[in-house]
């Protein structure tokens, strides 16, 4: 269908490249024209950038659809030389599989609704056009990091949404915290992609100047990516060295400390970039090298995901701050993909990444509502408005059953088929319980924080009457987005089964399409027969959290300042975060500006100073004293005392010279007289 | 037609001396005519500008060696000529020198006093770089690297800051010690060289050099350490230049002191003069004793890049009394750090390694120029630069918030801009030879950006400065100035290939000489 369009109107150029180029380069046009002249459009521009994403979007749909019809072996691939150096290439290219197009499904539906829905959010803002700027930059990167078909050209994607994300983050750039939050996430992702850039030079050195997926892929299939380092074999250690890349954009523990922060940027970008695709890049960077790592890798990311996983639901639990809650929120979800692909669930941990980016990002967009209509972000001051936004709290109730992992929503069918992964993949190797064990925990955790958050937000009386009486349901471009969404959570969408358990479904296996498009790698996936263990733990985990938020926040029969006063070590830990940010400032940052400090001042003082500076008091003295030598030695004693030797002995030799011709004539003879007495001696 | 084809027969030399007839004419103008002068001199920089886009344009790029050659006999009795030409090595610094001179002097606006003297001695500096660039006879080379000093002492020295006096003559001194020991060796290839020569391309040759033992001071000299003293010597003379630690502390100095258009044409083309120098000379004419001293090179380039970047981070962190507090400095020791990069880049031998610091010595042409204008902008309004004074300029000043964000975006290595290409470059080529020394480098990576966005956040991010709420955005002649290096800095950064394609064949040559040694 695509082609067939293209190919109508573009009749001269290759069909498929021409898509993806427009597909790729909307967005950047959407920028360019933006940045340079969108304040003076109407309306600011904001219909350049939705215009231009929703072309982006319609193209993604007809290749989605051309997709289902041409079935999971569909693959198009292009490239071209870009850097061609004597015995040096790099190539960029496009590559185009399932995998592909479910992400740039993802990205530009998710990016479409939060463009239509930031009109509505953002419209007061001063800043307004710079904000569609930049969230069509973002979205440029994105779409170019999905379709990028090396390594390398992944990387240039990268980090530019990672550029995306800093502008987007300290958007409002007049608040400190803004500022400072996008500084911090910008360096600390960073840092994970220099481990990714390590990871990359790894496997370039080591076949020779590989770095297209697929070459990697049959070059680690043959047996040929040999090399030990400290005992580690060499494709393990490139595997952990481009996980920590992921570690950083999608927020894993250690690098986890940004996420939180970035919530200081506008709402829907934090539904965009924090929730659904940026992040969730890191999952897609390990999905497309899933071939790549070895087992030991995977064991790394299977413990990285699952710890993870509890730990930020862990800190999710005690926050007041509604999107902070969201964005533990995440980077526990995160966390379960990782687990799901470090386990060997390609399929489950993908899948998760796809009904996640719906339902998250409709649950940001539902805050940004609240947000929008009650000025606050502190939980504490919301309350009761489920009547007054009606809208807003059927959605977000869909959402977070959907994130809960309840029966008819999507979350429960991709949730579930991880969690029974990670469940087979523990009974065949018992040592490593712990994974599993952390995943259906964080499953309970989760269920508890998000009705701890919709009983606090929705109902009871409201908190702050001022606000209360404020409030009011928004404005369609922004409830539509969150109907969309929302809808997208339901199961029937992914499973085409009401209660979302495939083997029901109603239209045949397209009707599953993400499992149906996605072709797991060489027998990764484990047996089945574990699932059904794990359906019931998880359901129950879940109805605890369910029931514990409920008998808490809703019936006020258990009161939450008692089991804080309780386990107040625990609380007190849980409101600190752990302390992982001082942590960090004590023990990484601190000691970096000391040796700061002590690098300027042995620049200043030692080097410059004392090393080069030094030379001047040296050459001073030596020239003072030549010059005093010059002075006195030479010059005084030397030359002038020659003269004055000449002159004092002159002053003698001239009294001799009297004019008197009776004396001369009385010396010569007298000289003669001596002459001739020597003569005659001698 | 027939004067055009004279002045393509004799380009290089036109190139390099429209300055200096730009000096004679501005000579005679009269001294109150500002205006005047200033429109002078833009217009012959831009000749020479002019002349340098049609070196390029009629430049082979396939061919390896040298093209528009020159050669005429200076001085018969010391074999020493007129000898000029250009390969891929110097066409990209010509192109570099010629095009910051031109936007230079429309930075030059703001210099109110000794109008006259001051762009005299602009145009004498930009004659003598070129003349650096062109130089195929050590003599020759010697004369117009020298002839540079003057005209930058004075600039310094008279157009300066607080500091003035002081930052000419550590500069002027420091890079005076590392040309008397380039004399030193330069008058030994002379006579060691069979027959007498000072010419680079015959010096090249392996037959012509015959060092032999030598004694001297009592210390008896094998030819390998003569020739490794020579080499050390020419090292030295050419680091002082780069600046490579520990000979790096004149230069965040003269930086600080020296009238914006000078910090320009410092960091944008005499840093590359070392580098250009080590590749000219040294490496041809030294090649064993290169080899040689490579690891210990490699690893002078991790002292930069780490020492230049912690160095440039204290600025931020580092109260003023305690010499820190300054952004021209932030972006001296980045200079510092970005010429690791290029030291890297040369260590290794290899294809992308070599490609990646001569287009690194481009890019940092460009940014650091770009940054430099940038800082200069601001200065002319407020007259300071502490990182400290400013908050929030984001909102006054919209435009030049976003040219500064692009400029130190490229500077901290962001994909899409012209230094990321580089420095990728460089780490691919250096990992294959120097893993652990390249591991340490991309720490550099990391620093960079945590100091440039610092930076960024205390100038232009939280609330506004109430201070500055009249500041004025930036004006049709500062845009002038940046504009065309900002679309540089996109367009090499999307698309390379314009400048790897001038450089790669030459570059090719001189590594295989490399490696066969």
């Amino acid at each position: 269908m695509l082609e067939s369009l293209f190919l109508k109107f573009l009749p001269s150029l290759d069909p498929m490249t021409s898509a993806m180029v427009m597909l790729l380069g909307m967005p950047l046009l959407g920028f360019v024209i933006q940045i340079f002249i969108g304040k003076r459009l109407f309306r600011g521009g904001d219909w350049v950038s939705v215009g231009t994403i929703f072309v982006s979007f319609a193209l993604s749909v007809l290749l989605f659809i051309d997709l289902l019809s041409s079935g999971p072996q569909f693959q198009w691939t292009t490239s071209w030389t870009w850097i061609d150096l004597p015995h040096f290439q790099l190539t960029m290219g496009i590559l185009v599989d399932p995998v592909t197009i479910l992400m740039l499904l993802v990205i530009t539906t998710v990016s479409f609704l939060v463009f239509l829905y930031s009109i509505g959010y953002m419209h007061e803002d001063p800043r307004y056009s710079r904000y569609f700027a930049y969230l069509s930059f973002f979205s440029f990167s994105m779409i170019g990091l999905v379709l990028a078909d090396n390594l390398f050209a992944l990387y240039i994607f990268w980090e530019l949404v990672g550029l995306a994300s800093y502008l987007l983050i300290s958007f409002w750039f007049e608040k400190p915290e803004a500022a400072e939050a996008g500084k911090k996430a910008f360096i600390v992702t960073r840092i994970g992609d220099v481990g990714m850039f390590i990871g990359i030079l790894i496997i370039f050195f080591e076949t020779n100047g590989l770095l297209h997926f697929d070459s990697i892929f049959s070059y680690v299939a043959k047996g040929q990516f040999g090399g030990e380092f400290l005992g580690i074999s060499l494709l393990t250690l490139a595997g952990i060295c481009i996980f920590l890349g992921a570690v950083g954009k999608s927020a894993q523990f250690p690098l986890h400390i940004w996420l939180p922060d970035a919530m200081e940027g506008p709402t829907p970008v934090s539904a965009l970039i924090h929730a659904a695709t940026m992040v969730a890049a890191g999952v897609y960077l390990v999905t497309r090298m899933f071939p790549f790592f070895t087992p030991e890798a995977r064991t790394v990311i299977a413990y990285t995901g699952s710890f993870t996983a509890i730990f930020a639901a862990t800190m999710a639990l005690t926050h007041n701050d509604i999107k902070k809650v969201l964005a533990y929120s995440t980077i526990s979800q995160l966390g379960i993909m990782m687990m799901g692909l470090g386990v060997g669930a390609y399929v489950a941990g993908f899948f998760h990444l796809v009904t996640h980016a719906a339902f998250k990002a409709c649950l940001f967009l539902c805050a940004g509502s609240v947000i929008h209509a009650l000025h606050t972000q502190d939980m504490r001051e919301m309350g009761g408005i489920r009547k007054k936004m009606p809208i807003t709290f059927t959605t977000m109730g869909v959402a977070t059953l959907a994130l809960s992992g309840i029966p008819f929503f999507s979350g429960f069918v991709s949730k579930d088929l991880i969690l029974g992964e990670s469940l087979s993949f523990a009974m065949e190797n018992p040592s490593h319980f712990l994974i599993p064990l952390f995943g259906f925990l964080s499953t309970g955790l989760t269920a508890f924080y998000m009705f701890r958050l919709i009983f606090m937000t929705f109902y009871g009386e409201p908190r702050d009457s001022k606000k209360f009486d404020h409030a009011h349901e928004s404005p369609w471009v922004m409830t539509l987005p969150l109907i969309i969404l929302s809808l997208c959570s339901l199961a029937i969408f992914f499973t085409g089964s009401p209660l979302g358990l495939g083997e029901l479904s109603l239209w045949g296996e397209k009707s599953q399409w993400v499992k149906y498009l996605l072709e797991p790698p060489s027998s990764s996936e484990h047996p089945t027969s574990a699932h059904l263990y794990a359906l019931i733990l998880s359901l129950t985990m879940a109805g605890c959290g369910i029931l514990f938020a409920y008998l808490i926040y809703y019936k006020q029969t258990l009161s939450s300042e008692k089991i804080a006063e309780k386990f107040k070590c625990i609380y007190k830990t849980l409101t600190h975060l752990y302390w992982i940010d001082e942590l960090y400032e004590w023990a990484v940052i601190h000691n970096l500006l000391r040796l700061n400090t002590l690098l300027a001042h042995f620049d200043n003082r030692v080097i410059d100073q004392v090393l080069v500076d030094g030379w001047a008091p040296i050459t001073i003295s030596t020239s003072t004293n030549s010059g005093d030598f010059d002075n006195r030695a030479i010059d005084q004693m030397l030359v002038d005392g020659t003269g004055k030797v000449v002159r004092a002995s002159g002053k003698e030799v001239r009294k001799i010279q009297t004019g008197k011709i009776q004396q001369y004539l009385l010396v010569g003879l007298g000289a003669v007289c001596g002459i001739l007495i020597l003569l005659t001696l001698v | 037609m027939t004067y055009l084809g004279f002045i393509r027969e004799h380009l290089l030399t036109w190139i390099v001396f429209l300055p200096v007839v730009g000096m004679a004419v501005v000579l005679f103008l009269p001294k109150e005519k500002a205006g005047l002068i200033r429109w002078t001199s833009a217009f012959f920089t831009l000749l020479s500008f002019l002349a340098s886009l049609e070196l390029c344009w009629a430049f082979d790029r396939s061919e390896a060696g040298l093209q528009f050659v020159e050669k005429m006999a200076w001085i018969p009795t010391f074999n020493i000529h007129y000898y000029v030409g250009c390969d891929g090595l110097s066409i990209t610094m010509i192109l570099l020198t010629t095009l910051l001179s031109f936007l230079c002097i429309f930075a030059s606006w703001s210099i109110k006093e000794g109008v006259k003297g001051y762009f005299l001695m602009f145009l004498l500096l930009e004659a003598g770089m070129l003349g650096v660039f062109v130089s195929l006879d050590f003599f020759l080379f010697y004369v117009f690297w020298e002839l540079m000093l003057l005209p930058m002492y004075f600039l310094i020295g008279i157009w300066g800051g607080p500091k003035k006096e002081y930052a000419a003559i550590k500069f002027f001194l420091y890079t005076l010690f590392g040309s008397v020991l380039m004399l030193v060796v330069m008058l030994a290839f002379y006579f060691y060289s069979e027959p007498h020569t000072f010419d680079l391309l015959e010096l090249a040759r392996p037959q012509i050099l015959k060092i032999k033992d030598l004694n001297i001071f009592g210390i008896a000299l094998t030819i390998v350490e003569f020739r490794r003293v020579l080499f050390i010597l020419l090292f030295i003379g050419f680091a002082i230049k780069v600046p490579i630690f520990p000979f790096h502390t004149w230069l965040p100095l003269a930086h600080v002191e020296a009238p914006t258009p000078v910090s320009v044409i410092l960091a944008g083309v005499l840093l590359k003069m070392g580098a250009y120098g080590l590749l000219r000379i040294s490496f041809p004419i030294l090649p064993q004793e290169t080899y040689w001293f490579s690891y210990a090179l490699a690893l002078l380039g991790l002292v930069n890049i780490i020492y230049g970047a912690f160095c440039a981070m204290a600025q931020i962190t580092l109260p003023q009394d305690r010499g820190g507090n300054d952004w021209k400095k932030l972006i001296a020791y980045s200079s510092i750090n970005h010429m690791g990069y290029v030291l890297l880049g040369m260590a290794v031998f290899t294809t992308e390694g070599i490609n990646g610091a001569v287009f690194q010595m481009f890019n940092h042409g460009l940014t650091t120029a770009m940054l430099f204008l940038l800082v200069g902008v601001v200065y002319d309004r407020v007259h300071h630069r502490k990182l400290d004074g400013f908050g929030g300029l984001g909102v006054q000043v919209p435009i030049y918030t976003g040219l500064v964000a692009l400029a130190s975006f490229a500077s901290l290595g962001l994909p899409g801009l012209s230094s990321f290409i580089s420095e990728a470059l460089v780490f691919l080529g250096s990992f294959k030879v120097y893993p652990s020394i390249t591991i340490l480098a991309t720490l550099g990576i990391v620093i960079n950006a945590a100091f440039f966005l610092w930076a960024l956040q205390k100038i232009f991010l939280g609330p506004l400065n109430a201070q500055y709420k009249n500041l004025a955005e930036v004006n049709f002649r500062e845009l002038f100035t940046l504009v065309p290096l900002s679309v540089l800095i996109l367009f090499f950064g999307v698309y390379p290939m314009p400048v790897l394609n001038l450089m790669k064949a030459t570059l090719d040559r001189l590594l295989t000489l490399l490696q066969a040694a």
